[in-house]
């Protein structure tokens, strides 16, 4: 608590400087010191909080299995083995199968949630209708549904007419949760949208078509798209409903890696499973870093989990 | 487009009002075509398996009857299967009613609702507190912001999955949590040192999203109320306690809101971090895991905890936006103008 008190206090003195960034207009102030160091101390714990556990996963994933608890924190005993035995499919292991497996769902339940769910997000963000509110306070509601409640009728169901382990079986589960996330970031990026720019288009003498096409696609493509990365990342992550529904070869990567199974029944092949997390996590954080600002601008105005 | 010239039209403010309405009514029929396909979708996957669900929960399972040894396909169950559940009532081999002999999953349920609930609060105490300090740090310039704010999308983009498998690894017998504490504490099968693993891991994915939120808030109040308050001589613990939280209690709310509900579901880290149980097998048995481990035993009373559940999250949402007046749609509405403006 009384790190928060302290970090809280300094915002105060200083938060005029944080504004400038915002608003050129605010001058400048001179800064203290130990405040310059009180924050840069902080900052350097959050970096820290953020990116040890993961440079841990990483360097482990470097490290000859032999020397798997070596507390060193910078690369020891390097080596590329545990990748290999991580692909390797003779201890019944399928991760690049796996992979290939949460990359079609992915791309499946992300295309179908934009497709169905830009329509949606348009009507909503710029047509005045009845019944508005019901909509988006069911949308919204839909994306905090507990997915264990689809469960049991799902497994059932999907037992019962031959789907189980099937790759429709582990996508329209997903859309549950992926839909109204994507109604509701796209929502909130296209109510930002200058729409106005549109009927300017047709005073210049653009067609509808056209005004469409020139002024509001290109206006529209950056939110389409930061959307299919949080759909894709949400997707990705899914491991509740695919470990009960999938099969050895449909399962995705999250169920893969949760079940890895080592040459020794009851040793864990830690290093092997920290280079298959390593494969998994480090495009999604490139992804991620390249695209910060609007992924940023996306979680923050949908609010809603990826 | 018919409203526009109407608009311009002096007159009553009659027509206006009905353009007004006739706009709204024709964006209304174009809104329903564009909008239910989201919304049979959403019926599909959501509105389907819980209806399935809920008509379960009131049926038995099929299976021989125990006295005449006769194949029954189930039939009403009434709330049995809900009794079963809240009051960890049985049935014998003969049909009557018992309470639940020990290791039965039943007799499990309310010692998952209060791990389900104990992780709730201190994982959620613990992200907005840190999220909370976090945002106010993010908030001020300093060189390399750009570096902290990137790294704080990380814990985030990883997986749960691959989270909790990397927190398995830091918190196995020798591993680096042990012997950077000199400890010998048996982080995944000793009951309170699981849960805590699974709060430390849980608190550690989620802060940084809390904090982008929280951040969100932040950016949205104006230097001049601070301005004010430094002339008044308000202290740096007041201007916190007096400005900064009741300005942020928007987003931070919705922000709780959203964390509440997600923990409340929690599945992926005590599964794989702890194998669903820790310590003497359901230490951190949450209600969603305790539904996973039913569902193979007998899908009518799953479907009854799994409803059960369900109510549980929507009664603390309902609470939660009734006595703390939280306005999720409204929050963000406003939220969205602020950082048009």
């Amino acid at each position: 608590m009384s790190s928060v008190t302290a970090g809280s206090s300094t915002a105060a003195a200083t938060l005029g400087l944080s504004r400038t960034a915002v608003r050129a207009k605010v001058r400048v102030r001179r800064k203290g010191t130990a405040q310059r160091v009180r924050t840069a101390i902080s900052a350097i714990v959050i970096v820290i909080w953020c990116l040890l556990p993961f440079y841990w996963m990483i360097i482990t994933a470097f490290r000859d299995v032999g020397y798997t608890y070596d507390t060193a924190f910078w690369p020891t005993h390097v080596t590329l083995d545990n990748f290999t035995t991580a692909f390797s499919t003779a201890l019944g292991n399928h991760l690049g199968q796996a992979l290939l497996n949460s990359l079609f769902i992915g791309v499946c339940v992300t295309a179908i949630a934009l497709l169905i769910g830009t329509f949606a997000a348009y009507a909503l963000a710029r047509l005045d209708f009845r019944f508005k509110g019901v909509v988006l306070g069911l949308i919204l509601g839909a994306s905090m549904f507990p997915g264990v409640a689809l469960i049991t009728p799902l497994f059932q169901l999907f037992t019962n007419i031959g789907w189980f382990g099937t790759y429709q079986a582990l996508i329209l589960p997903s859309i549950s949760f992926v839909l109204p996330l994507t109604v509701y970031t796209l929502t909130s990026f296209f109510r930002e949208m200058p729409w106005d720019l549109e009927e300017a288009a047709r005073i210049d003498g653009c067609t509808q078509g056209q005004a469409f096409r020139k002024v509001i696609l290109p206006l529209a493509a950056p939110a389409v798209f930061t959307t299919a990365i949080l759909a894709f990342i949400s997707s990705w992550n899914e491991y509740l409903i695919s470990s009960q529904l999938s099969s050895d070869a449909t399962q995705p990567v999250t169920v893969a890696i949760a079940s890895f199974a080592g040459s020794q029944p009851h040793q864990e092949p830690y290093t092997a499973v920290m280079a298959a997390g390593t494969i998994v996590t480090v495009p999604l954080v490139i992804l991620v870093l390249i695209f910060q600002r609007r992924i940023v601008a996306g979680l923050t105005a949908g609010g809603v989990k990826g | 487009m018919s409203t526009a010239t109407e608009v311009v039209t002096p007159g009553p403010p009659r027509p206006v009002r009905r353009g007004r309405t006739l706009k709204r009514n024709r964006e209304t029929r174009v809104a329903a075509y564009l909008i239910a396909p989201t919304i049979v979708l959403l019926a599909i996957v959501i509105g389907y398996p819980i209806v399935t669900a809920i008509i379960q929960s009131f049926q038995n399972d099929p299976g021989l009857n125990a006295t005449t040894g006769q194949f029954v396909s189930g039939g009403f169950a009434g709330l049995s299967n809900y009794a079963h559940w809240l009051l960890q009532q049985c049935m014998d081999a003969s049909g009557n009613t018992i309470a639940c002999p020990p290791g039965n999953l039943g007799s499990g349920f309310w010692n998952a609702a209060g791990v389900t609930f104990f992780f709730t609060v201190v994982t959620v105490a613990l992200e907005t507190a840190i999220g909370t300090w976090f945002a106010i740090i993010m908030n001020r310039t300093f060189r390399g912001r750009g570096l902290v704010r990137a790294a704080i999308l990380v814990p985030w983009a990883i997986p749960t999955a691959v989270t909790a498998k990397l927190w398995y690894f830091i918190f196995s017998v020798a591993g680096i949590a042990n012997s950077l504490f000199q400890t010998h504490i048996l982080w995944t099968s000793d009951t309170w040192a699981s849960r805590f693993a699974i709060i430390i891991a849980d608190t550690w994915k989620t802060t940084p999203f809390m904090a982008l939120l929280i951040l969100a808030g932040l950016q949205l109040i104006p230097e001049e109320v601070y301005e004010a308050a430094r002339v008044d001589g308000a202290s740096r613990w007041r201007t916190f306690t007096t400005i900064t939280l009741p300005l942020i209690k928007p987003a931070l709310m919705v922000a709780i809101l959203f964390r509440i509900l997600d923990a409340l579901r929690m599945y992926d880290l005590p599964a794989i971090l702890t194998g669903g149980g820790g310590g003497s097998g359901n230490a951190t048995t949450t209600l969603s895991i305790l539904v996973i481990k039913q569902v193979r035993a007998g899908y009518n009373s799953a479907s009854a905890l799994s409803t059960i559940t369900f109510i549980i999250i929507f009664i603390v949402a309902f609470i939660f936006v009734r006595v703390l007046g939280t306005n999720v749609v409204r929050t963000q509405e406003a939220q969205q103008k602020g950082t048009k403006a």
